[in-house]
């Protein structure tokens, strides 16, 4: 039985936010770390496409995250002027882009999250949540159809792509367990019903995944070690420092200008 | 750009064809692919289509180099559409050049040998944020104006493709003027930075029209085949009229003592570029000319094996759906 959702913890509710609207930071982030080097002209287009997707939603996300909180700081504030130990993205996310295949695959995993999460959300009780995520939904959805459309192609191409996207997968799957890891803030989401008990989006993200997976020839591995948490409560790998580093380098080196 | 350095053609071609050919472009007709054309007119516009279409390629990794760096989630988006909008621009390029015979592939091969030429703007190197500004209010200011008569071009599908492409560089323009206001508005540290950007771009734009028509090797044969349809010269100095005043108006000064309206002609004069450099920078010599079409390469050098992965699986499908096909 959901709550009223005025009543939820309003901290929370922040927290969960900035993850939303984090993940989509860092994986736009990573994505337009490929302007202009990608394999094929097509691929610098969707590449470019993407990332200016997830920064839109990365806005939205944010802006309302500042809302929220009610202290005043705007979307960018919270882009520009949070440290790592703010950021509340999932670590899959702030990996390396690595080749081509891993940045493929990378997005993948992420978007079949992405995906039912933001599906799920539609309903949220929080209507200005329902609104973003509808808005979020129809890239999203091209977004997947995309990645998920590439990993079927690498994985049931040459030897060498199969190998190079069976490599890839084995190397981000120990990532993506995080992303259903629920702690105590997606706890309070879901019992508000702003946002869906994450072990219904595990499940069907496993079908979504499995399914792509079978169909590229690849091999899912047998089951995660959800080693890799921790970013959702700002505990991140050694990446996000850089990107940090280079995201905020002008709103960090002239504090106060406008652009 | 674009119309730099482009050489014609001797063609065989009998005079009744050629003149026949002319007729139809004195007319104001367009030439669609499939029509008879003289082996120059071919030649030429691949040349030039194909190095406009390189700039386009070439041009993502200037401005892709400040999109990580963008100092709001707005100014990152806006860029990240502007830098997309070039990739689309070379597709629509590279997509005309194949209605005349080439495919994207070869040409690429010759932008990565050295064999094809993209402009020469895109080796200097993006130092500051300003710099954004600065390509796309001169870059791109100095582009529209090559390319907004090259919609009246002879070749249907390339007058077509810079309808659009034009719309769009217009649209990049007014946002680096945008930024230009921005920093010219702001702290002095922002002032300083729009400054040393309009000097750093202010001739390397002038370069963009191509050497003064004295030098030029452009052929009287392009202007009458409306491949070309303005002079270099006429062109830069549109541009700096243009130009100069929107630059007294963010308080900004132009790079150059000389710079002087003249009452009798209506026009700024100006001081040239220095032409050296100009041919320095097209023989190889430029800034970042190594690190560009390094950059270039390695992309297509790495992606071997992601597009032959494609080609693979669209093979197989293919040869699936026969075979279901079959039953």
């Amino acid at each position: 039985m959901a709550l009223d959702a005025t009543q939820v913890d309003q901290k929370a509710l922040f927290d969960w936010l900035c993850r939303m609207g984090d993940n989509a930071l860092i994986l736009g982030h990573r994505t337009s770390e490929w302007c202009g080097h990608g394999p094929v002209l097509e691929e610098d287009i969707a590449l470019a496409n993407t990332a200016l997707d997830l920064i839109g939603h990365t806005q939205m996300w944010l802006g309302l995250a500042g809302e929220v909180e009610g202290a005043g700081r705007t979307a960018d504030n919270l882009a520009y002027l949070r440290d790592a130990m703010q950021f509340r993205n999932v670590k899959l996310v702030e990996l390396p882009n690595g080749d081509i295949g891993q940045t493929i695959m990378r997005e993948f995993l992420f978007d079949a999250f992405h995906f039912e999460m933001l599906t799920a959300l539609v309903a949220s009780a929080d209507a200005r949540v329902a609104e973003i995520a509808a808005k979020a939904l129809k890239e999203v959805a091209y977004q997947f159809d995309r990645s998920s459309d590439l990993v079927v192609r690498l994985g049931d191409g040459t030897a060498e792509s199969h190998d190079r996207m069976q490599a890839a997968l084995e190397h981000f799957w120990p990532y993506t367990g995080e992303m259903f890891v629920a702690d105590a803030v997606d706890e309070a989401m879901a019992q508000a019903g702003i946002a869906p008990a994450l072990s219904e989006i595990e499940s069907r993200w496993d079908t979504l995944v499995s399914e792509t997976l079978a169909e590229a020839t690849l091999v899912c591995p047998e089951r995660r070690a959800d080693v890799h948490t921790g970013g959702k409560q700002g505990r991140h790998t050694e990446h996000l420092g850089y990107i940090l580093a280079e995201m905020q380098f002008l709103q960090r080196a002239y504090p106060g200008a406008e652009w | 750009m674009y119309a730099q350095m482009i050489k014609s053609e001797k063609s065989n071609e009998t005079p009744e064809e050629l003149a026949a050919f002319q007729a139809r472009i004195d007319r104001g007709e367009r030439i669609e692919p499939k029509e008879w054309m003289p082996e120059g007119y071919r030649k030429t516009l691949i040349r030039q289509i194909g190095q406009h279409a390189h700039s386009e390629i070439v041009g993502q990794l200037p401005e892709g180099n400040w999109v990580t760096r963008a100092p709001t989630l707005e100014r990152k988006a806006i860029l990240l559409a502007k830098v997309q909008d070039e990739a689309g621009h070379g597709l629509y390029l590279y997509s005309a050049c194949e209605t005349l015979g080439v495919s994207r592939d070869e040409l690429f091969e010759k932008l990565h040998s050295g064999a094809m030429k993209y402009s020469s703007i895109f080796n200097y190197p993006t130092l500051t944020w300003a710099d954004m500004g600065a390509v796309g209010w001169l870059v791109d200011g100095a582009a529209i104006m090559n390319q907004v008569p090259l919609q009246r071009t002879s070749y249907g599908p390339y007058a077509r493709a810079m309808i659009r492409i034009c719309k769009e560089e217009s649209f990049h323009q007014r946002q680096g003027y945008s930024v230009m206001m921005k920093m010219a508005q702001g702290t002095e540290a922002q002032k300083a930075m729009a400054q040393d950007a309009l000097n750093r771009f202010w001739y390397p734009a002038l370069m963009m029209f191509g050497p003064s028509d004295a030098e030029s090797v452009h052929s009287e044969q392009n202007m009458a085949w409306k491949i070309k349809i303005n002079s270099n010269d006429e062109l830069r100095q549109r541009f700096v009229n243009e130009t100069v005043p929107q630059a007294h108006y963010l308080g900004l000064t132009v790079p150059d003592e000389n710079l002087k309206f003249n009452e009798e002609t209506g026009n700024w004069d100006f001081s040239q570029p220095d032409w050296t450099e100009f041919f320095e920078v097209l023989k190889g010599n430029g800034p970042c000319n190594e690190e560009r079409l390094g950059a270039r390469r390695k992309a297509w050098d790495d992606g071997e094996w992601f597009r032959d992965g494609l080609s693979a699986y669209a093979e197989k499908s293919a040869a699936r759906r026969a075979a279901v096909a079959a039953e």
